[in-house]
């Protein structure tokens, strides 16, 4: 069961990878998705192994993507990969 | 609203222009100076140095003029109102901030005690031939104030004007000393402080919800009102093209919009003329001078008067913005213009586009060095006057 | 459905202004990101937190940060600084600004404020490079990189950051890359504590103008290069933490010592020179009748 999740903002996102690369837990990968800049952002496909840590969040340059953790009762109700942090 | 009487040294003083200038500077209100030392205008800032810590303030002097020119705006926008002090080559460094206040509209004085150039030229003996450059030194389209006293007197009285001035109009204003004027020591009378007119920091009243920094109130002024740091306001101030927001904004549009304001702000002031006259009706010859020259010129005049002559005297006090349509006015009237200065041909050009021909301009230049001899400006009043 | 919670370094931002300018794979938003983060932990007061920045990459942090906030020109970040804090000494002043504008340009203004142990906050964000103007080589270029400038390689010896402003006088140096968020977050809200003049250097890749020249890979392959060869030495002498092009990177808390900043200096000698004599006020009061 996860601890935690991430919100993404997808249109904020430049693709640089280093969300993906320093996910303690691997919970990330770039998609083959394009947004309207042509990059493709991070989604969780491990979202089970998210611990809600952060260390994403304090990666992304563009503030694209922060994780968060996620109480006992809101995890089995967890936002699905797809989310997005649309403000 | 009345000066701060901390700052007023009133009674009758003996003092050099460049003292009675840092005295000026107090009496406005400017708590803060950065300079960097260079002849003949040091002595400013040395006896603001040793005035400041017994009326409340800061100077700290700079490594270079550069650091000086920025320092001090950095404490404009911290709240304070501040100054600083430089001569030919230190003013040279200056043009980058002087343009940097221009676009950010950051209200501050800039007091230049010229001497003769270029380049390291004559360190302790005057001239005049910074006025264009105090114009246009620094890089782009923008309007400057350009003040020029001719006596310690008029150092004091006039850069208490330049401050109200640059708070009036959000700019960087200019006292341009020269070294005669800087080192002669004459009666100068500080009147107390309620006495004094002091412009107050044209500070806005809005919330920071509804403030931009470079909106203007759609109340015919082209000058925006101004917030502190530290006031809560969360505003943004850059050197680039920037929008009412205070945000970069590099589109043509927004350039043509803010430059013709800045520019638009100063020249189309209605109270930016000062300047002395005398015997102007009638006269078949005009002498228009400024600073020190002004008063080498008043003997020419009063000579060539003597002579049965119909000489008039026109004495800039602000230099810039130019009083163009006093000298467009004037040369229908007359026969010719003498413009004599310490340069070898700066201010005689404004002089001459705006007689737009319709007068002679004779220039009486001089390299710098000393001042001119009276004769020599009687010689050109006499010439003119064929 | 639990609500997903705002990120939490939105507040610290200028939102309308993203995206930002900065080039993928750059890591100067992710130290915008750690200094967002230290605001929130260090609980600093924002209201009176001012920001200045020169010009360059790095010198466009100021517009994007939601605080009182100033683009200066080239260089005089730090000069600006000054000014505003000794007018307003109640401000917590930080200079955000890039290596060429701090090192080069305004190599003399750093070395003079750390001399007078300005109480201002230096971060400098150092991509080895002139990134902004199209890579021109910096004055912390290592040796045998391929610049614009320096087509066939640079010759030019580079600037070692922490030692030239330790030894101006600095009270507080630190190194990080850009791999180091945590210790980046860390070390920024220590020096919003210290009084005088501190200085955090942050590495940061330049996959654009540094990296593509070299044939170094993106910026990720520049993060996996921190990550492998940095080595965090605490309190090692600052003579031995200059960068080579392939070299380690030494990393870390290299001084954090006490002397007193200049405005408790100023303060001082008035006192004792001038007595009651003395008016302890800052130049911004003067103002404050006309707001």
């Amino acid at each position: 069961m996860a601890k935690g999740s991430v919100s993404i903002h997808v249109e904020r996102c430049k693709a640089c990878g280093f969300c993906v690369e320093f996910c303690p837990t691997k919970v990330l990968a770039l998609s083959s998705a394009f947004n309207s800049k042509g990059y493709h952002p991070p989604q969780m496909v491990a979202p089970e192994k998210c611990s809600g840590c952060d260390l994403c969040g304090m990666y992304c340059p563009d503030f694209a993507i922060f994780g968060y953790r996620l109480n006992a009762a809101d995890s089995a109700n967890a936002p699905d990969k797809e989310a997005t942090d649309a403000r | 609203m009345h000066a701060d009487p901390a700052g007023v040294l009133t009674g009758t003083h003996f003092l050099d222009g460049d003292h009675a200038c840092c005295e000026g500077c107090l009496a406005a209100g400017a708590r803060f100076a950065s300079g960097y030392p260079i002849t003949p205008s040091t002595e400013v800032v040395e006896r603001f140095a040793s005035r400041i810590p017994t009326v409340g303030g800061t100077f700290i002097q700079m490594e270079d003029e550069l650091a000086a020119s920025i320092c001090l705006q950095g404490a404009v926008w911290g709240g304070a109102k501040a100054f600083t002090v430089t001569s030919g080559p230190g003013f040279s460094l200056m043009m980058e901030h002087i343009g940097y206040a221009a676009m950010t509209e950051t209200p501050c004085v800039f007091v230049n005690v010229q001497r003769g150039g270029p380049s390291t030229g004559l360190p302790t003996l005057p001239a005049q031939a910074d006025m264009m450059q105090a114009r246009w030194g620094s890089h782009g389209d923008y309007g400057i104030i350009a003040i020029c006293p001719n006596s310690p007197q008029e150092c004091f009285d006039l850069t208490i004007k330049a401050f109200n001035l640059s708070e009036q109009y959000r700019v960087p204003v200019m006292v341009m000393m020269d070294e005669v004027v800087g080192h002669m020591t004459e009666k100068v009378v500080i009147p107390s402080a309620d006495q004094l007119d002091v412009t107050p920091r044209k500070h806005t009243h809005k919330s920071p919800a509804d403030y931009l920094p470079y909106q203007c109130n759609g109340d015919g002024s082209l000058v925006p009102e101004m917030a502190h740091a530290g006031e809560g306001y969360k505003f943004h101030i850059t050197g680039l093209t920037h929008d009412e927001r205070g945000y970069p904004n590099m589109t043509v549009k927004v350039q043509d919009q803010l430059v013709r304001r800045l520019c638009a702000k100063i020249e189309n002031a209605k109270d930016l003329v000062a300047y002395e006259a005398e015997n102007l009706e009638g006269a078949d010859v005009v002498v228009v001078s400024y600073g020190i020259t002004s008063r080498v010129a008043q003997r020419a005049i009063d000579q060539a008067r003597a002579q049965g002559l119909k000489v008039g005297k026109l004495r800039l006090i602000i230099a810039w913005p130019f009083p163009e349509k006093v000298i467009r006015e004037l040369a229908p009237k007359v026969k010719a213009f003498v413009v004599p200065e310490l340069n070898l041909g700066q201010m005689v050009r404004e002089v001459e586009r705006a007689a737009r021909g319709a007068a002679k301009t004779i220039h009486v230049g001089h390299a710098g060095g000393g001042v001119h001899q009276p004769e020599a400006i009687v010689k050109a009043i006499v010439e003119a006057n064929q | 459905m639990s609500t997903i919670p705002i990120n939490p370094v939105l507040p610290f931002l200028r939102t309308d202004r993203m995206p930002t300018i900065w080039c993928p794979g750059c890591g100067i938003g992710t130290t915008v990101n750690c200094f967002a983060r230290a605001l929130l932990d260090s609980g600093v007061d924002l209201k009176h937190l001012a920001i200045v920045s020169g010009i360059g990459c790095t010198g466009r942090v100021a517009g994007y940060v939601k605080l009182d906030s100033f683009h200066t020109t080239h260089g005089r970040a730090i000069p600006f600084a000054t000014g505003l804090k000794l007018a307003n000494p109640k401000l917590n002043v930080v200079v955000y600004s890039g290596d060429g504008d701090l090192s080069a340009i305004g190599g003399n203004h750093l070395i003079h404020a750390a001399r007078r142990n300005i109480d201002i906050k230096v971060i400098c964000v150092n991509n080895l490079i002139y990134a902004m103007t199209g890579g021109q080589t910096a004055p912390t270029t290592p040796g045998h990189v391929i610049t614009s400038t320096h087509p066939y390689g640079t010759f030019d010896p580079n600037f070692n950051l922490p030692h030239l402003v330790e030894a101006a006088g600095a009270v507080y140096v630190a190194r990080w890359t850009t791999f180091h968020v945590r210790q980046i977050a860390r070390s920024m809200a220590e020096v919003f504590k210290k009084p005088g003049f501190c200085f955090i250097e942050i590495l940061s890749p330049c996959p654009t103008l540094y990296q593509r020249r070299n044939k170094m890979g993106d910026g990720l392959d520049t993060m996996k290069f921190y990550k492998e060869h940095s080595k965090i030495k605490n309190g090692v002498s600052t003579s031995e933490v200059g960068l080579t092009r392939n070299g380690d990177i030494i990393v870390g808390k290299f001084v954090d010592r006490d002397r007193s900043d200049y405005l408790t200096m100023a303060h001082d000698q008035f006192v004792e020179a001038l007595g009651d004599r003395y008016v302890d006020e800052c130049a911004a009061e003067c103002c404050e009748e006309g707001i």
